[in-house]
């Protein structure tokens, strides 16, 4: 009989490789934009031509230091670049340029919310500038693999966790988190089909209380997060079902197979990981000014983190509503632009833009910058609502109709006639043809079926096609059915 | 620090160099040289220094993020052993 084991315990680590949005690349002057034919973006620097020299693009070197505000790092006054050396096809130097023992940014740390409702905190070890590989393909070609090295020397920021997390679940909402953070800043687009943001997992098992961390492999590559949820659920349940038959763990890079849903050994390079870091002679260490990192530090946003903090504490939102929101600095901005002009409806305001606006958009599939319907058309169309020119059902319709581009919302109330019926005397003349036709049900409501309220209400909003205004079409019922 | 053979062609595979089984003892003694050299400088006393990363005293230059480069994929791809359809061609790599 086995004795009782302490349950095992996961330990995640994540490094997160988010492509820095500039225009041309880390050490040199060719564009980075994504999708041109092979090797038009390539220069001889990215090409490796002997007699060339890196000279960095002070774009990254910025967008670098505006990550490590936002997780509120230490800044290094002086940081170096070395050379990480390694042979393969689509790396031409024969070494990647990044950096080692004296990163740009410091430690830092992130504060997530996991989908269970708990907040962790996740130590950023480090994150450094560093350049991409080129490309190769290996299906195009009968008996070659094709080298593309367009993506050769795109600025990369590789963002290093701690080993502090301890399921799929906190994996992923720490990489949601770095995502909105980077996309928020504007330093990523967080394209993750394009490549632009994707994670390598380390993952080891141990024993619950155990101090020392088991051995660990590394998924490399992951570029969605279902399949990093996917494939760290994959490994621990294979690292568990190992050690529990008693064998051990092999340190060794992985890699997802999405179709089968398992991760599999990459076929080991038994020297991958002796890279022979030294400082690159070519680079002098960087020195960034302490001016520089105050200027950054001043045109810092408002971060994710804070304004879901203050939608909670000051507007008085629910927090699925604020995590929504500041799930992406478009979404937010847009709120606040309509909740501008309808002070003190942050509610309202919220429950349109997660409500028909984000089911438009997804439904269309585009960034809610590219909305046809703008804050201001919503907050023209929701104080109409407020003031009860229409009800919330018309509201929606015209939601529609603005959407469809019919025009703003008052141009569409008034083409369509659907100003709500706030007439009085209108109103009593619908309710009183109402009360005509259906005296039968008005003897029961008066010997106490007030259920029937509901049926007068329904039919009265059919003769008035929807336009009656709900709350005074109530009252003038009531009175009406009460014999007045 | 000492060397034995399987180090030497540890290092050689990491260079990607072809080397005789005969070349291996005189290369082993050649580098140990170089390394017995790294021991003489471990035994100096640095604790009071930083580590240096260049030897000038220089910081580096940035540059504005401008693309300044143009298309040179024809003059790239004709420096190249193989190319087609734009790219480089290299045996085949399989992962």
């Amino acid at each position: 009989m086995k004795t009782a084991a302490q349950p095992w315990q996961a330990v995640i680590g994540l490094e997160i490789h988010a492509q820095l949005s500039t225009a041309s690349k880390l050490f040199s002057g060719a564009a980075t934009a994504y999708g041109a034919d092979p090797n038009t973006q390539a220069s001889l620097v990215d090409c490796a031509i002997p007699g060339t020299l890196p000279v960095p693009n002070r774009e990254a070197v910025r967008k670098a230091i505006q990550f490590g505000l936002a997780i509120d790092a230490t800044i290094a006054r002086h940081s170096v670049f070395a050379r990480k050396n390694y042979f393969y096809p689509d790396l031409p130097k024969g070494y990647q340029i990044s950096q080692y023992e004296l990163p740009v940014v410091g430690a830092g740390r992130l504060s997530v919310r996991v989908d269970d409702g708990r907040t962790i905190e996740v130590l950023i070890q480090r994150a450094h500038l560093e350049e991409d590989a080129g490309k190769s393909v290996h299906d195009a070609f009968h008996a070659e693999t094709g080298i593309d090295l367009n993506r050769a020397g795109t600025p990369l920021l590789e963002i290093v966790s701690a080993p502090v997390m301890h399921s799929a679940a906190e994996a992923v909402a720490y990489m949601r988190t770095v995502h909105t953070l980077v996309r928020w800043l504007g330093i990523c687009d967080g394209n993750m089909q394009e490549g632009s943001f994707r994670c390598d997992c380390n993952v080891s098992v141990r024993r619950s209380g155990d101090t020392q961390l088991g051995t660990r492999t590394e998924i490399k590559n992951v570029n969605s997060f279902r399949f990093v949820e996917k494939a760290i659920e994959y490994e621990i349940e294979r690292q568990i079902r190992a050690l529990e038959n008693g064998d051990s763990i092999v340190q060794e890079t992985r890699l997802y197979d999405p179709t089968r849903h398992q991760t599999r050994p990459m076929r080991s390079k038994e020297t991958a990981d002796d890279y022979r870091y030294f400082p690159d002679p070519d680079l002098p260490p960087l020195t960034i000014a302490e001016a520089d990192i105050a200027r950054e530090r001043t045109a810092l946003p408002e971060l994710p983190q804070a304004r879901r903090v203050r939608y909670v504490t000051e507007l008085g939102l629910p927090e699925a509503d604020a995590d929504q929101l500041c799930s992406d600095r478009a979404t937010a901005d847009y709120f606040e632009a309509v909740l501008a002009a309808l002070p003190g409806q942050a509610k309202l305001c919220a429950n349109w833009v997660l409500g028909e606006v984000a089911a438009k958009i997804n439904e269309a599939v585009i960034e809610i910058s590219a909305a046809p319907v703008t804050a201001d058309g919503l907050a023209q169309l929701l104080t109409r609502l407020r003031e009860g020119s229409i009800s919330g059902k018309i509201a929606k319709d015209v939601f529609a109709a603005m959407w469809n581009g019919e025009g703003d919302a008052d141009a569409i109330i008034q083409a369509r006639g659907l100003k709500q019926i706030s007439d009085t005397g209108a109103l009593a003349a619908a309710i009183d043809a109402v009360l005509a036709e259906y005296a039968g049900q008005v003897a029961d409501y008066r010997n106490g079926n007030e259920k029937l309220l509901q049926f007068f209400v329904g039919q009265t909003m059919k003769r008035t096609r929807g336009q009656a205004n709900p709350q005074q079409l109530n009252e003038l019922l009531k009175q009406k059915l009460a014999g007045n | 620090m000492s060397l034995d053979h399987a180090a030497v062609r540890h290092i050689a595979r990491l260079a990607r160099l072809a080397i005789a089984d005969d070349q291996l003892e005189s290369l082993r003694s050649d580098l140990e040289r170089v390394l017995h050299l790294f021991d003489d400088l471990a035994a100096a006393n640095v604790n009071h220094l930083a580590p240096l990363a260049h030897p000038h005293d220089q910081t580096l230059a940035l540059r504005d993020d401008i693309v300044s480069e143009d298309d040179r994929s024809a003059q790239l791809l004709a420096l190249a052993a193989t190319a087609q359809g734009g790219y480089f061609l290299v045996p085949k790599v399989i992962e």
